[in-house]
């Protein structure tokens, strides 16, 4: 075991709403990590907590061995340039245009000045994922699907070593979904970043994650490898994946 | 939620002075952000033109009916000038530029913030270790206060040139004692003092409207009250503002 990242009894209430009491889960180095669980229990919550946009109450957040939340800011600030973070809704800036989007981190965060450089990544970048030649449109002309490869590409320009997606497939079509799956897959095996990510997708977790963590009641209920958690004794994680499974397989009887 | 009403204010208070130190912070702290500020002082200054130009003739001339009106009862229609002048440089002119502003590019400083932020635009920045206060709000608020004694200078001039056209031209006042008077009581000190208000006005707005959209709620309903919230909230403190200023004016300029 070679653990990257370790989240140990990590507790977040908002007010009298507690979403997290006594998260723990390990996210191995080079590894696609998942964290399943309903809508609502705070998946969300536990990656802001481990990037630092959320500040939990109590517990500790490892990275490489260093505990972060007790550290100096500046510890925390450097080791989270460490971490790429693509957001439920991408959160591309809808100001400026999809190459000025994936230059803004090499600008602002990489204080890079060289235009051809800046430009050549860029190009580069959008070729990575499948979309030469939009460096001109603005989010607002994008699909949801090129949205979400435009925001990996500019989590990308930062090179991080562990990614964390938020529910990179939700509101996709079949087809878009596949695709990005297969995006994470490609990110994890090409660059050797770390994947960390959430969804509501039980078929394409078990098939492309190497490690899946349950989410429950402000804690990870239960976790194993995807063959282990197939046939696990947990009778709430076991409802919802049989559940996940016949929805899609009753879909599929549909379309045909 | 469940919260006591002052205890909510004053987390709300202390918030905000949080934000605006970080505002303050940002506008002193490398990088500065020139391209940014040349942007927003394009948006706030350069295209308000129009609608300050056409405002501030509007209420020189509308001013002027009635003084002329009012003057002549006396036989002291030549106070005209002076009296028109004076009022512009020292209210008028910040006051209406202000609320002109705060109702075109406040507002929608107040509605971006808040899409930026319910569409975690701003947490996206944060996770790129760019401060989004410093980025967002800073090059808002230098331009502001550039912006508004400029805007508020030229409203002036255009006021002015309102009142000139009534009086004069249209109700038959002597020229040479317009000018005479406008010259004899108006001081370059009332024009400072309205130019030093807009600058401070133009720095509220911005703190004020930054903040509302910057701690926007979430969905789209939030950002739009936030915006009716930040427009109400600025007009209001700009106008006691206002007051306290020419109160403190009156006593150290002269
Ligand atoms: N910034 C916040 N302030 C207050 N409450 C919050 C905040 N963020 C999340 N919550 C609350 O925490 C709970 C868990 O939210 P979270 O977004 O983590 O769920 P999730 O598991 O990601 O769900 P989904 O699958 O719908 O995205 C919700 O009840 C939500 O209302
Ligand atoms: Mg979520």
């Amino acid at each position: 075991m070679n653990s990257i990242v370790r989240v140990k009894n990590v507790y977040k209430s908002f007010g009298g709403n507690h979403v997290l009491s006594g998260a723990s889960i390990s996210f191995e180095q080079g590894k696609i990590t998942a964290i399943i669980g309903q809508s609502g229990t705070g998946k969300s919550v536990l990656i802001k907590s481990i990037i630092g946009i959320l500040v939990p109450e109590s517990g500790e957040i490892y990275f490489r061995d260093r505990e972060l939340l007790s550290a100096p800011e500046a510890v925390q600030d450097e080791a989270r340039r460490h971490f790429g973070y693509l957001f439920q809704d991408s959160a591309l800036f809808d100001s400026m245009t999809v190459e000025e989007n994936i230059a803004f981190p090499l600008i602002e965060t990489l204080h890079m000045r060289d235009r051809n450089e800046i430009r050549a990544i860029v190009r580069e970048k959008l070729e990575w994922i499948g979309l030469p030649g939009i460096e001109n449109t603005f989010p607002a002309e994008l699909s949801g699907g090129m949205r979400k490869r435009v925001g990996v590409a500019r989590t990308l320009a930062l090179q991080p070593e562990i990614l964390l997606f938020d529910e990179p497939t939700t509101g996709l079509d079949p087809v878009l979904a596949e695709s990005i799956n297969d995006l994470i897959v490609k990110v994890n095996r090409e660059f050797d970043i770390t994947c960390i990510l959430i969804t509501h997708d039980i078929q394409a977790t078990f098939r492309i994650s190497d490690y899946i963590g349950f989410l429950y009641n402000g804690r990870i209920e239960a976790e194993g490898t995807p063959e282990s958690l197939g046939d696990t004794e947990h009778p709430i994680l076991r409802r919802f994946i049989s559940n996940s499974f016949v929805e899609r397989e009753v879909e599929g009887c549909r379309d045909t | 939620m469940n919260q006591l009403p002052l205890v909510a204010l004053i987390e709300e208070l202390g918030r905000f002075f949080a934000f605006t130190a970080r505002v303050f912070v940002g506008i002193f702290r490398r990088p500065y952000r020139a391209r940014l500020f040349a942007e927003q002082a394009e948006r706030i200054g350069v295209r308000s033109v129009p609608i300050i130009a056409l405002s501030s003739l509007a209420i020189g001339m509308i001013f002027s009916l009635q003084v002329t009106w009012l003057m002549a009862m006396f036989r002291a229609e030549t106070m005209v000038g002076a009296t028109v002048g004076m009022t512009l440089a020292r209210e008028l002119a910040p006051v209406i530029t202000s609320l002109m502003l705060i109702a075109k590019n406040g507002s929608a400083m107040t509605a971006e913030l808040g899409t930026m932020r319910v569409t975690e635009q701003i947490d996206a920045m944060e996770t790129m270790s760019v401060d989004p206060v410093q980025y967002l709000v800073a090059p808002r608020l230098v331009a502001s206060v550039v912006v508004f004694p400029v805007l508020t200078a030229m409203a002036n001039v255009i006021g002015l040139a309102g009142s000139y056209l009534v009086s004069v031209r249209m109700m038959g006042v002597d020229p040479g004692g317009f000018f005479d008077q406008l010259y004899w009581f108006v001081d370059p000190v009332d024009v400072l003092s309205g130019l030093i208000k807009a600058s401070v006005m133009g720095l509220m707005m911005t703190i004020i409207c930054g903040y509302f959209g910057f701690y926007s709620e979430k969905g789209a309903k939030g950002v739009g009250e936030s915006a009716t919230r930040a427009v109400v909230t600025s007009s209001v403190g700009i106008l006691v503002a206002d007051y306290v200023m020419a109160d403190i004016m009156l006593k150290i300029l002269y």
